[in-house]
């Protein structure tokens, strides 16, 4: 685990409120579905809040600006937290999140690039979202682009050998402006990734696969900032930051429930998930 | 050694020349034409899965090896970086053997190139049957795999014209395209023709009031040929070329379709999910009834052995459309 020391009180603070508007962004749509994936977008919340209100380079009014940096997500269905963050970030009006996966809506319970602005590619099915980091960054390398690209995979994800075929291809052409972000909570559809198809130990596995990794608490701001400018600084390798995090985190009601790919949540919960939020966020700033 | 023996046939490299001997042919169309392209647009980028070599992309890697990237054997990585340098702006030529690019790699083109509609260019080899080496490289079913797919472009050329013709509509037109790919010493035939290869549409190669093969790729050679033989016994055999699959020029093929002739459409492809099934439902669909018959490959996995052997054996060589011709004819 990183040295968070560096890390100043204040943008502590900015981070841990921006993770808590996406919480609560997530929490918006997640309620007009009434069941749904609330778990994964509550773990990921931290880690999008660090790359899209302190990592990342982008114009809010500009989508497809193309200094940006890009960020792919492959797991297409932690849809409703990137609409969150989009919310956040300002490319989306907050008032468009009650249209989740609504009929003729922008936001698809899946995400799209083809439907909704800021999100780059389609996700969904998975094991896709590396191999087209690659192109992209060779892309960018070629247009003598400083803009970099991120990756947020699941770690069920790893399981699809076209994940290892782009994590070979990023490291034998040096993608260093490549950051693969694994949302590592070890719960997939059927049940725990452990007992399933188990891809520990993950950061040796990268590293043995010439990346640079880096593993941290990612429901931690502090570390996640930390170990994505850790990973920038490498100028040869591609780096890959393994989050572990909570599936539920900020939620205790829902922290605590039986562990669901799709959770369901009873109509008169939401008033009580979003008071637990907040109770936990001023705890947790005191 | 008994003279009588006829000498034994083998399967040659695995990508046997499909000319005949003393044919015209053209050396790797494919990469000349790349290079000509990629020499105005420099938008225009090649990429293979360790294949460059047996799909004429290497005659592009080493004209312009900065504008050639090197998978290595990884076909869903290949899809990756073609969407992503296409993402950016890149114009990608992506070539692998038809077989890998459907088969393995299907998932990717279909869902990161094909949905968002990107420009992004598939040159495959071993189409169909042009390999003796068994089911594992005849991609006899590439068409009936991607037929299905929204917004792909589906090319089959006859020649090395129809190759050189094609790749720069491919690089200006929107959205993916794959090309059935022929390469090494490609024949050249339809310069003889008065014929241009016009990306969506089909073209009359020749004029004929008794038959009508409609056909694509290199059986658009084959049925040329029946066609010049038929005519010494007095059968007046017309040529419709479809060198486009998808989308499908089903206003020409009508148009053909309306004289009374007995139709026969060829095609080096399964018999299930290509040019045949789409004249029939094209004929079906426009409220036409011909007699008409399909020659292709049979819905099987075909057998390993010589090119030359294998065409007889499943009616791809001219003789067997010959006999198609006469045994139904009149």
């Amino acid at each position: 685990m990183l040295d968070t020391t560096g890390v100043s009180d204040e943008r502590l603070l900015r981070l841990r409120e921006a993770a808590l508007r996406i919480r609560e962004n997530s929490l918006i749509q997640a309620e007009v579905q009434g069941q749904g994936y609330i778990g994964q977008a509550l773990g990921v919340s931290d880690i999008l809040a660090a790359l899209y209100t302190d990592q990342m380079r982008f114009r809010p009014e500009e989508p497809e600006w193309e200094h940006r940096d890009r960020c792919l997500l492959s797991i297409g269905h932690y849809a409703l937290a990137l609409y969150a963050a989009l919310v956040e970030a300002k490319v989306l009006p907050f008032e468009e999140l009650e249209s989740y996966a609504a009929d003729d809506s922008r936001l698809p319970m899946s995400s799209m690039s083809t439907y909704t602005p800021g999100v780059e590619i389609s996700g969904g099915s998975l094991g896709h979202g590396l191999g087209i980091a690659v192109g992209i960054a060779l892309g960018l390398r070629r247009k003598d682009s400083d803009s970099h690209v991120f990756n947020i995979l699941s770690d069920g994800e790893l399981g699809e050998g076209s994940t290892w075929e782009a994590a070979l291809e990023a490291a034998q052409h040096q993608l260093s402006n490549i950051t693969a972000v694994v949302d590592f909570n070890g719960l997939q559809a059927d049940g725990p990734s452990q007992d399933m198809l188990s891809t520990e130990p993950v950061d040796e596995k990268f590293r043995a696969f010439g990346w640079e990794a880096i593993r941290v608490d990612g429901n931690d701001p502090a570390q996640i900032v930390l170990g994505l400018e850790a990973l920038r600084a490498n100028q040869d390798q591609p780096g890959v930051l393994i989050c572990n995090t909570k599936v539920g985190k900020g939620v205790p009601m829902l922290e605590d429930r039986e562990k669901l790919h799709f959770m369901r949540v009873a109509e008169d919960e939401w008033t009580q998930a979003r008071a637990q939020l907040k109770e936990v966020f001023d705890n947790e700033s005191k | 050694m008994n003279p009588s023996k006829p000498p034994v046939r083998r399967s040659g490299a695995m990508s046997a020349s499909i000319a005949g001997e003393d044919q015209r042919t053209v050396k790797a169309p494919l990469g000349h034409a790349l290079v000509d392209v990629a020499r105005e647009d420099e938008r225009i980028i090649g990429l293979s899965a360790d294949l460059a070599k047996y799909t004429d992309m290497h005659i592009f890697r080493d004209a312009m090896p900065d504008r050639f990237y090197q998978a290595g054997m990884a076909e869903q990585v290949l899809m990756g970086m073609t969407t992503g340098l296409a993402m950016e702006g890149f114009v990608p030529f992506t070539s692998t053997y038809s077989v890998f690019a459907t088969r393995r790699a299907y998932d990717f083109i279909c869902l990161d190139i094909a949905e968002p509609n990107l420009n992004a260019n598939f040159v495959c080899a071993l189409p169909g049957l042009t390999t003796g080496y068994g089911p594992s490289h005849q991609a006899t079913e590439d068409i009936a795999i991607l037929r299905g797919m929204p917004n792909l472009t589906i090319i089959d050329p006859c020649d090395a014209l129809d190759i050189a013709q094609a790749v720069p509509q491919m690089a200006s037109s929107e959205g993916p395209t794959y090309m059935r790919l022929l390469r090494g010493n490609v024949p050249l035939v339809l310069d003889e023709y008065d014929y241009e290869f016009q990306l969506g549409k089909a073209a009359l190669l020749r004029p004929g009031a008794d038959v009508l093969f409609i056909s694509s790729g290199l059986m658009t050679e084959r049925t040329l040929e029946a066609a010049k033989r038929l005519a010494e016994d007095r059968i007046d055999v017309a040529v419709l070329h479809v060198p486009t699959i998808k989308p499908f020029d089903a206003a020409t093929v009508l148009r053909e379709l309306a004289a009374d002739r007995l139709v026969i459409s060829a095609e080096n492809h399964s018999v299930v999910g290509g040019l045949g099934e789409s004249v029939a439902s094209t004929m079906a669909t426009g409220g036409v009834a011909r007699k008409f018959l399909q020659v292709g490959l049979p819905d099987q996995f075909l057998e390993a052995g010589a090119l030359e052997t294998l065409h007889e054996r499943y009616g791809l060589d001219v003789d067997s459309l010959i006999s198609t011709v006469k045994n139904n004819i009149g």
